[in-house]
């Protein structure tokens, strides 16, 4: 008879147990939810077999439909039907409107950027986000039949701090917890590693609907690197389908009135057009337009050449990214094509000249990437203990501060590896001076016009010295997703200055929480009752986490730290049996302060222990 | 922060590439952020933190100009990030010598890639002369300075003539 397993009141009797994680990826033109299962990842479909999710959300009559029945009302309710909402993630709307004029929507501008006006509601694009990936939460629960521990979300290589900040918190508002953000091509070549487990450099070319990336990563002994990303945030399969659009209304000679009413038909026209000539070298077919017909037959050659300028675009960027990452073409071993718009013969063919060897396309490009972040949410969910790869990321944009006359100085550079950490002082130029005012951007241009702000620090409570006294250093953190943090301090008096933050784009942290508070009450989900669980499950995370490492290692801490720590850890088991979530959070913070040398010092001694062993077995 | 003792390395400008990119890889198996996504927030912490020192190390390593500069910033001299002029005038006259060429050859692709061949060579030699001094028992750190702020520029017109490279394969 097997032994009973008695665990503690709270804690799981199943060490062992088996999380929920998924892969999402949430593209401009489609999105995607995968998990692993029985050691394989795969898309989890709709109730009617259909795994792609058209990232199309229409607002109508108070309700809100997402995926194909919106993508059907598309054209009858243009106004109302939000079609590719990844586009304005982290964008003005100066920025949205000079790249793409003739957009069917309602922009407004909020003091937190901008937003749309559908069906009597603005909304930003963060919500509009949140409300596809709500949707996919809802499909991997239902198929998996339980909540889900947290997701890895996709987003393009060449995203930005606002970019990926927006989509972590549309994460957040759909009720997903964040364990990573993961560039779309470093996906992709996970999707394919682990199935060949080749070693060399990887070239991934990922053509989407609205976006292209080319990153060049480097696969050795189960780490992959990113050497190098680079793309066009702004060009991808759509580009292909208004290449037509305009191909044929110069050729019909339509009106501009005509153009803007007829534009979604005709790109409607223009992309069964492209997809149908991946297979036909010719289409024929006819339009009517206001009672006119109009010969919209297409050969394959006329399409090859309308597109080729902005193939050899996609090209330039590779000769790039090789550059950047100090490598040849022929050094790479594979390409993977991503993206719906890579079968596109000319595509395929192009990208091969140019690597010298046939692309990669045995995995479905437009799943490759949902199935590469299923793995790796796998591997962080913690199913996967004994897995030994590891993933390296690079910074896509430098980052750098204003200087004098305009200028931009950059402080971390792009395709640095991520997590980073740079420190630059800074002086007062007044006598007496308290406050001082640092301009964040992103962009590998010089002037700071030319580059994206990410937000205005103001430094206050400066002791007042005369100019040129105070240095003040300021440090510049970027955290494993690319999302940056910035702190100051004095440091001649050691006085910590007090940073307000205010994002250029995006929303502010406050304006999140607010969002959050609205969406938990709509769910009728109890937002305190999960905030204390919350802050339970941490607290008996941090005691179990410092118990082994007790066990391990008491050695390293004096008889009063012991002390110290232990009175800490056994008032926070006590308090997390209540039900107040501000003592919890502030008892945690006491033995976080309490451990954390003796944490640094674990730290260095397996540091030391790995290095020294490795030497031994290099003799 | 010495990043030598944090590699497990020798002290030393010529280093063996081998050995830092193992224990560059040894050392992110242990710091990276994601094996510690599901400890506690203060681990995660320490963890980036650790880790963020690893990759500037490895960034400072990696390349011989950065290496030389910590190796100095280590005897106690910080050169890097400068605004500093040098007052070698047979090195000034080199240098403008060498812009006149650039500009001479234009876009003549062969003349471009000798020249770069030179330069190449030229970084070699200062690099073999720095290592003595470094190795050597009583070298002047300023005289140090110097061949680095030297060698600094070197590496700038590598960069230049590289750039005027580029522009070549792009039609």
């Amino acid at each position: 008879m097997a032994l009973l397993q008695i665990a503690e009141p709270g804690q799981s009797a199943a060490p062992h147990q088996r999380k929920l994680a998924v892969g999402i990826d949430l593209g401009t033109t489609n999105s995607l939810v995968a998990t692993v299962r029985s050691g394989q990842p795969q898309t989890l479909p709709d109730s009617q077999g259909r795994t792609l999710l058209p990232s199309v959300v229409r607002y109508h009559g108070g309700e809100k439909t997402i995926g194909f029945p919106a993508q059907a009302d598309a054209n009858n309710d243009p106004v109302n039907t939000i079609v590719s909402v990844k586009r304005f993630l982290g964008k003005s709307q100066d920025e949205i409107l000079a790249t793409w004029p003739n957009l069917p929507y309602h922009f407004v501008q909020q003091s937190q950027g901008v937003a749309l006006l559908a069906d009597g509601k603005s909304r930003n694009p963060v919500e509009i986000s949140a409300d596809i990936l709500r949707h996919l939460r809802h499909r991997a629960e239902a198929s998996l039949g339980d909540e889900l521990t947290g997701a890895v979300i996709t987003v393009p290589a060449y995203f930005d701090d606002a970019q990926r900040q927006s989509t972590k918190d549309a994460a957040k508002l759909a009720g997903l917890h964040v364990l990573r953000l993961l560039n779309e091509p470093t996906a992709a070549a996970i999707a394919y590693g682990l199935d060949s487990g080749r070693e060399g450099l990887i070239a991934v070319y990922d053509l989407g609907g609205g976006t292209f990336d080319i990153s060049i990563l480097r696969l050795h002994k189960g780490v992959f690197e990113v050497l190098s990303t680079g793309g066009n945030a702004s060009l991808g399969g759509d580009d292909f389908d208004h290449a037509i659009v305009q191909h044929w209304t110069t050729q019909w000679e339509l009106s501009e009135s005509q153009q803007k009413s007829q534009y979604r038909r005709l790109v409607s026209l223009a992309k069964a057009t492209k997809q149908a000539l991946s297979d036909a070298p010719s289409i024929t077919q006819t339009i009517d337009i206001d009672g006119q017909s109009f010969d919209a037959s297409l050969e394959r050659e006329t399409f090859e050449n309308l597109i080729a300028p902005l193939i050899k675009q996609t090209v330039k960027a590779c000769r790039r990214a090789l550059k950047d990452a100090e490598v040849s073409a022929d050094e790479v071993l594979a390409v993977v094509m991503v993206g719906g718009s890579t079968r596109v013969p000319l595509v395929r063919v192009q990208v091969g000249e140019f690597f010298g060897q046939e692309p990669l396309t045995s995995i479905d490009p437009d799943q490759v990437v949902a199935l590469g972040a299923a793995s790796q949410a796998d591997i962080l969910a913690g199913n996967k203990p004994d897995n030994e790869m590891l993933l390296l990321d690079v910074l896509p944009l430098s980052l750098g501060i204003e200087t004098m006359g305009g200028l931009v100085e950059k402080i971390i550079p792009r395709n640095t590896t991520i997590p980073v950490a740079k420190a630059q002082e800074f002086t007062t130029f007044k006598d007496g001076q308290t406050a001082m005012m640092v301009h964040v951007l992103q962009g590998e241009r010089e002037l700071v016009d030319d580059c994206r702000s990410l937000a205005k620090f103001t430094l206050t409570g400066i002791p007042p010295m005369t100019a040129g006294a105070a240095h003040i250093r300021v440090t510049f953190q970027v955290d494993a997703d690319g999302l940056l943090n910035v702190t100051a301090q004095e440091k001649s008096t050691g006085v910590q200055a007090e940073i307000q933050v205010k994002p250029s784009f995006g929303l502010a942290e406050e304006h999140i929480a607010e969002m959050l508070k609205a969406s938990m009450a709509n769910a009728k989900d109890d937002m305190q009752q999960r905030m204390l669980k919350e802050q339970q499950v941490e607290a008996a995370r941090v005691l179990e986490a410092l118990e082994a490492a007790l066990d391990e290692h008491r050695e390293l801490l004096s008889e009063e730290e012991f002390a110290q720590l232990r009175q800490s850890m056994d008032t926070l088991a006590e308090i997390s049996q209540g039900h107040s979530t501000d003592a919890i959070k502030a008892q945690i913070e006491v033995v976080d302060n309490a451990s954390q040398a003796f944490a640094a010092r674990r730290m260095d001694i397996s540091i030391q222990q790995a290095l020294a062993g490795k030497q031994v077995q290099d003799i | 922060m010495n990043y030598f003792s944090l590699f497990n390395l020798p002290e030393t400008l010529t280093l063996d590439t081998q050995a830092l990119a193992s224990s560059y890889q040894t050392l992110q198996k242990l710091t990276h952020p994601d094996k510690f996504a599901t400890a506690s927030a203060q681990d995660r912490r320490i963890a980036m933190q650790k880790n963020a020192q690893v990759n500037d190390g490895y960034s400072v390593l990696k390349h011989p100009l950065t290496r030389a500069q910590h190796l100095l910033s280590l005897r106690g001299l910080t050169i890097d990030n400068e605004q500093h002029t040098l007052g070698d005038p047979e090195f000034l006259m080199q240098q403008m010598e060498w812009r006149e060429t650039l500009e001479e050859i234009g876009s003549d692709e062969n003349a471009l890639e000798q020249m770069q061949d030179d330069i190449q060579a030229l970084i070699r030699d200062k690099l073999t002369a720095l290592d003595a001094m470094f190795e050597e028992d009583g070298s002047d750190n300023e005289d140090i300075a110097n061949e680095i702020r030297k060698l600094t520029f070197i590496y700038k017109f590598s960069a230049q003539v590289e750039a005027q490279l580029d522009k070549l394969d792009d039609f």
